[in-house]
């Protein structure tokens, strides 16, 4: 299903990029986005993070089973898909944790009894996958055309051995730290939507990187914007 | 006027359960920021090298660790292994059917495995008896009898309660045969080098916190947050999958309780294994 990047499936037009000199402000790596790349599912989008690629396509609103239905809204399903081998238990986890932010902001009340799925696959992991699959999520979203309350974006913070913090870690990075927050934040108040921590952290530094992940966020939710605008500008 | 409530709660629950909140109450009158009674029993299973039984209101997890030899990993020579898994049986709630675990179920053992992880609850090293031909195993398996509300807090108590509680048969290797001796009449305890308690809250309405929710809660609200913090008041998770959006002040204010109730919580640890003698 995913193709690799460097082969010609994937127009490289369409992938627009940021690069962390020109634009001030904390540095992120250069984002990536493009959506659409696939015909089946009703909206797509891959995204990435330097080297951290997901791939991203949603369903729905469609059928759902009976046991599975629920009269006041859709049933969200998320299934994520590693690059290799079967998903664990790992995987799971952070299923709940994109699942719960779409909670929160898809109007899953506009399509009750239907089945909404999305479907992450992790193209290459090179730091930050959590933060980049939350993007991709809402990338995918917006290109299925489902209604959401908010957009939202992911940010990964490192904190290194010596206690300075550093804004989307590359997988040596996220290795060598001490511990790693991944933030996923809302564009309309940047507040937390969800939070997933490891290792051990102080108050003040989880507040630092919140702070810091809210003036990234900025530059994501600008890039989304870029992104898109050219999107339609084409046709 | 007693049907007349029972009425108003099945029909509109949520605006029963704000008519509670009105007053900073909730209906089992407790206070927002009020935890249930929580109690702990320690060596409640002789057949596991470690046990504890936690309950949080209503709320009952029992947690056994059994140790087993394994070679390590070539990656980590020289480190044991712990693997913690939780199982949330349809004995403990109807919203549980049998089969393999959940969403849930996994995503709870790995928090668990996360928390373990971050806080160095016991140093790995300590778990390697030969520097990469043997190694403990500890299976830490968490087992739900009672499913209301809050099942992360009571798991990370019930956790580390047992791995107190745990004392492993002394073990050696043969200079001549290279094979493991396991003294059986020996047992040492393991140093456990951390304490992390967990503390959950529910978000009700976006912007009350409640602190401990029951299954009821759990359920209006539209979310969750957990935090854990340790003896040094540093934070070894801060969990929110998902839900509706909170301020960098209202994690603040989460985490500042979490440190308050960390602390009551090992002063009751403490004395329990003070009454216990170990």
């Amino acid at each position: 299903m995913a193709a690799p990047m460097d082969t010609d499936t994937w127009d490289r037009d369409e992938v627009e990029e940021v690069d962390e000199e020109e634009a001030a402000g904390p540095p992120l790596r250069a984002v990536g986005c493009e959506q659409q790349p696939l015909s089946r599912p009703d909206g797509s989008a891959s995204f990435t993070q330097g080297d951290t690629a997901v791939l991203a396509a949603v369903y729905g609103p469609a059928e759902v089973r009976v046991s599975r239905e629920q009269s006041d809204r859709a049933t969200l399903e998320v299934i994520l898909k590693p690059k290799t081998g079967l998903p664990g238990v790992l995987e799971k986890s952070q299923e709940q944790f994109v699942r719960g932010v779409l909670e929160a902001t898809l109007l899953s009340s506009l399509h009750p009894r239907t089945s909404i799925t999305l479907v992450l696959q992790v193209v290459h992991d090179a730091g930050a996958l959590l933060a980049c699959c939350v993007s991709a999520a809402c990338m995918a979203l917006a290109d299925a055309g489902l209604a959401l309350r908010c957009l939202f974006c992911g940010v990964a913070c490192a904190i290194a051995r010596d206690g300075t913090i550093g804004l989307d870690p590359d997988a040596r990075a996220e290795k060598e730290g001490r511990a790693l927050v991944t933030l996923a934040l809302d564009s309309s108040g940047k507040n937390v939507l969800a939070s997933s921590t490891k290792g051990r952290l102080d108050a003040t530094e989880y507040q630092r990187c919140l702070a810091l992940s809210r003036e990234a966020s900025t530059k994501v939710f600008e890039f989304y914007r870029d992104s898109i605008s050219r999107r339609y500008s084409k046709c | 006027s007693g049907t007349m409530a029972a009425g108003f709660k099945t029909a509109e629950p949520v605006e029963y359960y704000r008519s509670f909140l009105k007053e900073n109450c909730r209906p089992d009158g407790r206070e927002l920021g009020e935890f249930r009674v929580t109690t702990l029993n320690i060596g409640s299973l002789s057949t596991a090298d470690g046990s504890a039984l936690v309950k949080v209101g209503n709320t009952t997890v029992i947690c056994g660790v059994k140790g087993e030899l394994a070679a390590p990993t070539s990656e980590a020579p020289d480190q044991g292994f712990i693997v913690p898994n939780l199982e949330l049986p349809p004995l403990c709630s109807p919203r549980f059917r049998p089969g393999p675990p959940g969403e849930q179920a996994q995503a709870a053992s790995q928090f668990l495995a996360d928390v373990i992880d971050s806080s160095h609850i016991i140093a790995l090293q300590d778990l390697c008896i030969e520097k990469g031909k043997l190694a403990w195993v500890l299976y830490c398996d968490l087992m739900c009898l009672d499913y209301d509300g809050n099942i992360l807090d009571a798991c990370s108590i019930a956790l580390l309660a047992a791995l107190q509680n745990l004392t492993l048969p002394k073990v050696g290797v043969s200079k001549e045969t290279g094979l493991a001796q396991v003294t059986v009449q020996e047992r040492l305890p393991v140093k456990v080098g951390n304490y992390p308690v967990s503390t959950s809250f529910s978000i009700f309405d976006g912007t009350v916190l409640l602190v401990d929710p029951t299954d009821e809660e759990e359920a209006l609200s539209c979310g969750m947050v957990t935090i854990v913090t340790d003896e040094e008041d540093q934070l070894c998770a801060v969990h929110k999958p998902g839900g509706s959006p909170l301020s960098a002040e209202q994690m603040q204010d989460c985490v500042t309780r979490a440190v308050q109730r960390g602390a009551e919580v090992r002063r009751l640890l403490h004395e329990t294994l003070k009454s216990v003698g170990r």
